[in-house]
């Protein structure tokens, strides 16, 4: 018989319509996967109990002969930085540790709404600040992948979504929420091997995730391929009158009009991402990308975005900024953590308690933000960095007169090893180069795997489109899943 | 523009007083200005609050449109531009009534910009002359909470009810001279709000406060430098601040001091102010726009809707009630200068004219006469405004026909409208009950002179012998013996006649 927790989510939803298995199987089999692979510490908390009700209806469902929902008993893994009714959620910082939610997150709800279940929150870096997983209050998630050669380092799973990368690609469910303010789905998704997308900004409601940068915020899923993204984005995707920011669109239905015919189509290639001491790997990796969008019938132009080196500095203003601000309501006054030394005033209050319950990254970035906003400093920083943002937008805007997608590398690197990078914020903060500015400009793109380098580590590609051109976007992707034929797995250690 | 000749008489000479005023008006609306949150004010501590006023991981805000409404139909009554393109700025500060470590205001781009109020130098002379204080902006900002430090000998708790709340901050121009305008100016400002029906204006509930800037100088000099006084909640206390501060600055100056810009309170009970916070120790608020926001951006069909909502304001309604309706002045000015006041009074009018079957201008006298001085009176006595007025403008109208067409007269008026207030009753049972409608029955009154002049024949011989003056006295024995229900001219004539 097959083991389920090889499926992924259109097979597991059409092995419950057709009754080739029943969803108790598919929650039983995964949750006993998550029970076993603690060494990953890619969950904060389990939640069997959720993921087995949805089953049971899911399976109840199919029994009475209903019309059975769109993910009807699949069980998904839930970033814990989406709020979820009467499970903690903590954004994996000491700070929230033990909140309970009264309410439940807009994605999360659909998700719940279109059948899903939950196995449990998934670690992440802390406040979805960092590219490693390595800034979380309840430690490090170890990616399941290791170096060939007998190198047994534990390696960096990607973040900041990276309890969900690690637990999609060691099989622990077959999807999960991510969400992405500067690389934060789609750099994890590259480093393990899956696949991840970020929609346009607006299109899936940040009511009741906890907010880092609230202009770049912006939910989407990772899953094995970009069927599964297609399924799960159409279920987490909608209108919300409760996000200011959110689009009044109609949901495409993504999944339907997915057609890998790139015949007609117009490949861009940006010039300014080829930067300097980017491993020859990563270039061949993209040159072959190029190869299979030509063969998928696609046309190959080179086109510029002349602003891209200032992306990253300006992302690392304005995301600060926003977070700086956005993180002020962790005060110890109403809920989560509260260090109230003997004789404390109000003042001395706050201080013991953003001390202790913030790591040293969220702390980095809530000062870099103080600052950059501070007077005197607020022009020559955040002025600027919002002119810069601007001229990026506007640099993609000229690229769409000549192309339809933009194709490149996702993380100018394979994996590293948890360690490596981490005494060092700018080396860190470089893994976003090519995924910042997309962000910065609210675009949808996605991660897909492309292939292995000399270690046997993953390698991602990127595709960028156009605003609200989500179909688009898959679409090229599903050419390269097509040619990749990237069926690499890491062997279980855990 | 009139000049103030107020000044501050300080040892070196005259002082002039430059004042500005920012005034926060909570505006009239079911819900907080970016959640749902019911905004009831006297409510239990801690009802009024969603989770977005709580500030829970997650929330989010979105703008309510009808405060968005209220501000901009405030901006058109005061005759200000209003921006098409707005936008809202965080202001940054921790303190522990305010869950969100930031306020949500509008700094660089706010929703109304340049107005003007006219205001009478003299609100108790209608004749007085006026002078138009500039607006300088209108935006719009969430409530903070409330901290309360009497539940407990060493904790402070925190109520947020108010946390999120929709205020106006209505910033004037630093164009006010003495106390008497600023009070004259917060008064107009306060009428036109409640005429617009956008904030309540009760300073005593806190819906409307005052942060007053003050600073001195020798007259026509250079500016002085300011200070602010936050959240002084009265007319009386604003004129107060300004004349204890000013004063204090002059001291401070001629006795060789400086005037350091600081935030100030003041203390109602001494009467002055005293420092808070100085510019040294102020807050960086590091403001930046709101990232959970777009811009406000207002449509035409908005604008439109807004300004034909707008009520006949004040200024506008005073001079027609001068003009077309042909009342004195003062009583123009006594029926407009409250929105509650100048509803009432047009009910009564609306009534008058419909039961009396004439025109508004017939009788708008003797209604505005009687609203003034008898029902002005009578809620003075009982302590009532006159949205709780006892009497309703159909009884009223219905008591003025009465007088009007002769069946009572206005001494009967006067008893029967006391009659109305005790009881209740109409003034048409009244009248029919207690038997007071007047009589124009030439018999019956025949018979009570000829009894009056039997009961005095020599009074009726001093009369006839040329004593005219005592005319008055049959007129009165005759009023008294038929309990004044007599037609006072029928009376006279039939006297007259009688008397020979």
């Amino acid at each position: 018989m097959t083991d389920v927790t090889d499926l992924g989510v259109a097979a597991i939803r059409d092995g419950i319509r057709t009754k080739a298995f029943s969803a108790r199987e598919v929650a039983d089999a995964f949750i006993v996967k998550v029970s076993k692979a603690k060494a990953l510490n890619a969950f904060i908390v389990e939640t069997p109990d959720h993921a087995i009700a949805a089953a049971k209806a899911a399976d109840d469902a199919v029994a009475a002969g209903e019309t059975l929902k769109p993910l009807a008993g699949v069980p998904i893994g839930m970033k814990d930085l989406f709020c979820t009714k009467g499970v903690q959620t903590t954004a994996a910082s000491h700070m929230l540790e033990g909140f309970i939610p009264q309410y439940e997150s807009t994605v999360s709800r659909h998700l719940w709404e279109a059948g899903a279940g939950m196995l449990g929150k998934l670690n992440l870096d802390q406040f979805a600040m960092g590219s490693s997983n390595e800034t979380s209050y309840f430690g490090n998630v170890i990616s399941p992948w290791r170096r060939g050669g007998g190198d047994n380092a534990a390696l960096a799973p990607g973040g900041s979504s990276g309890g969900s990368s690690t637990a999609i690609a060691a099989r622990l469910c077959p999807a999960a929420t991510g969400t992405d303010t500067g690389g934060s789905i789609r750099q994890p998704a590259a480093f393990t091997g899956i696949s991840g997308i970020k929609p346009t900004y607006g299109r899936c409601s940040r009511w009741g995730v906890v907010a880092f940068a609230s202009s770049l915020d912006q939910a989407g899923p990772m899953a094995h391929d970009v069927k599964d993204c297609a399924i799960m984005l159409e279920a987490m995707a909608g209108f919300d009158p409760k996000d200011a920011t959110s689009l009044d669109l109609p949901v495409p239905k993504w999944e339907a009009g997915l057609n890998s015919d790139m015949r007609g189509k117009k490949i861009g290639i940006p010039k300014e991402y080829r930067v300097d001491n980017m491993p020859a790997e990563i270039d061949a990796l993209w040159q072959q990308g190029i190869d299979w969008m030509k063969d998928a019938g696609a046309e190959i132009v080179e086109v510029s975005l002349p602003h891209t080196k200032y992306a990253l500095p300006a992302y690392y203003i304005i995301a600060p900024a926003e977070c700086s601000s956005n993180l002020a309501r962790y005060d110890g006054v109403r809920y989560g953590l509260r260090d109230l030394p003997e004789g404390a005033n109000l003042q001395e209050m706050y201080a013991a308690t953003r001390a202790a319950g913030f790591g040293d990254e969220v702390k980095r970035r809530i000062m870099i933000g103080t600052y950059v906003l501070s007077a005197g400093f607020y022009d020559a920083y955040y002025t600027q960095a919002q002119k810069v943002r601007t001229l990026i937008a506007r640099d993609f805007e000229s690229a769409w007169m000549a192309c339809d997608y933009l194709l490149t590398p996702t993380a100018p690197s394979a994996a590293f090893a948890l360690g490596e990078k981490s005494a060092d914020p700018l080396a860190m903060y470089l893994n976003d180069v090519f995924t910042v500015p997309s962000s910065l400009a609210g675009l949808p793109a996605m991660s897909v795997p492309g292939g292995l380098d000399k270690n046997g580590l993953p390698l991602g590609l990127q595709i960028i489109g156009k605003p609200l051109d989500e179909q688009g976007v898959l679409n090229a992707g599903l050419a390269i899943e097509q040619r990749a034929g990237f069926t690499a797995r890491p062997e279980a250690w855990w | 523009m009139t000049e103030s000749t107020y000044r501050i008489h300080g040892d070196t000479g005259e002082w002039e007083v430059v004042i500005g005023l920012e005034v926060h008006a909570q505006v009239t609306t079911q819900a907080k200005l970016f959640s749902g949150a019911p905004t009831a004010f006297g409510a239990e501590p801690n009802t009024q609050v969603s989770l977005v006023d709580a500030a829970m991981p997650g929330m989010l805000p979105v703008p309510n449109r009808e405060c968005i409404r209220q501000a901009v139909r405030t901006g058109m009554a005061l005759g200000a531009v209003i921006n098409k393109w707005s936008r809202f700025d965080r202001k940054n500060y921790f303190y522990a009534d305010l869950p969100q470590g930031y306020q949500i205001s509008q700094l660089y781009h706010p929703l109304v910009g340049e107005g003007a109020i006219d205001v009478q130098l003299d609100e108790k002379d209608p004749e007085s002359p006026t002078k138009t204080i500039g607006i300088e902006r209108i935006h719009v900002e969430q409530d903070a909470g409330k901290l309360m430090h009497d539940q407990h000998p060493t904790r402070s708790y925190v109520d947020l009810n108010r946390s999120g709340v929709a205020l106006m901050e209505i910033v004037s121009r630093p164009d006010m001279r003495s106390p008497q305008e600023a009070g004259a100016y917060l008064s107009k400002l306060r009428s036109i709000l409640r005429y617009v029906g956008s904030c309540d204006g009760n300073m005593d509930q806190g819906s409307m406060r005052a942060d007053v800037n003050v600073s001195v100088r020798k007259p026509g000099g250079e500016l002085g430098t300011r200070t602010e006084t936050k959240n002084v909640n009265s007319v009386r206390f604003v004129m107060q601040a300004i004349e204890s501060e000013a004063q204090r600055q002059v001291e401070v100056i001629e006795s060789g001091g400086r005037i350091v810009q600081e935030t100030r309170l003041f203390d109602p009970d001494k009467g002055e102010t005293r420092s808070m916070r100085s510019k040294e120790d102020a807050h960086d608020y590091r403001y930046f726009p709101d990232p959970d926001l777009l811009p406000l951006e207002l449509d035409d069909a908005f604008l439109d809707e807004c300004k034909a909502s707008l009520p006949e304001l004040p200024d506008a309604k005073r001079r027609r009630y001068e003009g077309d309706l042909g009342l004195t002045a003062y009583n123009a000015a006594v029926l407009t200068a409250d929105a509650d006041t100048a509803r009432w009074f047009e009910a009564l009018l609306a009534e008058s004219a419909r039961v009396q079957k004439k025109g508004e201008p017939e009788v708008a006298r003797a209604a505005a006469n009687w609203l003034i001085s008898d029902l002005f009176g009578a809620l003075n006595r009982l302590g009532k405004s006159i949205d709780t007025s006892p009497v309703s403008p159909e009884e009223g109208a219905e008591l003025l026909a009465l007088i009007a067409d002769g069946t009572i007269s206005n001494t009967i008026g006067k008893q029967v409208f006391e009659i109305m207030l005790e009881t209740g009753d109409t003034p048409g049972k009244i009248v029919e009950e207690k038997g007071l409608k007047q009589t124009s029955d030439t018999g019956a009154i025949e018979k009570v002179i000829a009894d009056i002049m039997a009961a005095n024949e020599d009074k009726v011989v001093e009369y006839r012998g040329g004593k005219d003056k005592l005319f008055g006295f049959f007129v009165g024995q005759t009023m008294k013996a038929m309990q004044g229900k007599a037609n006072p001219q029928v009376v006279n004539e039939l006297l007259k006649k009688a008397l020979g």
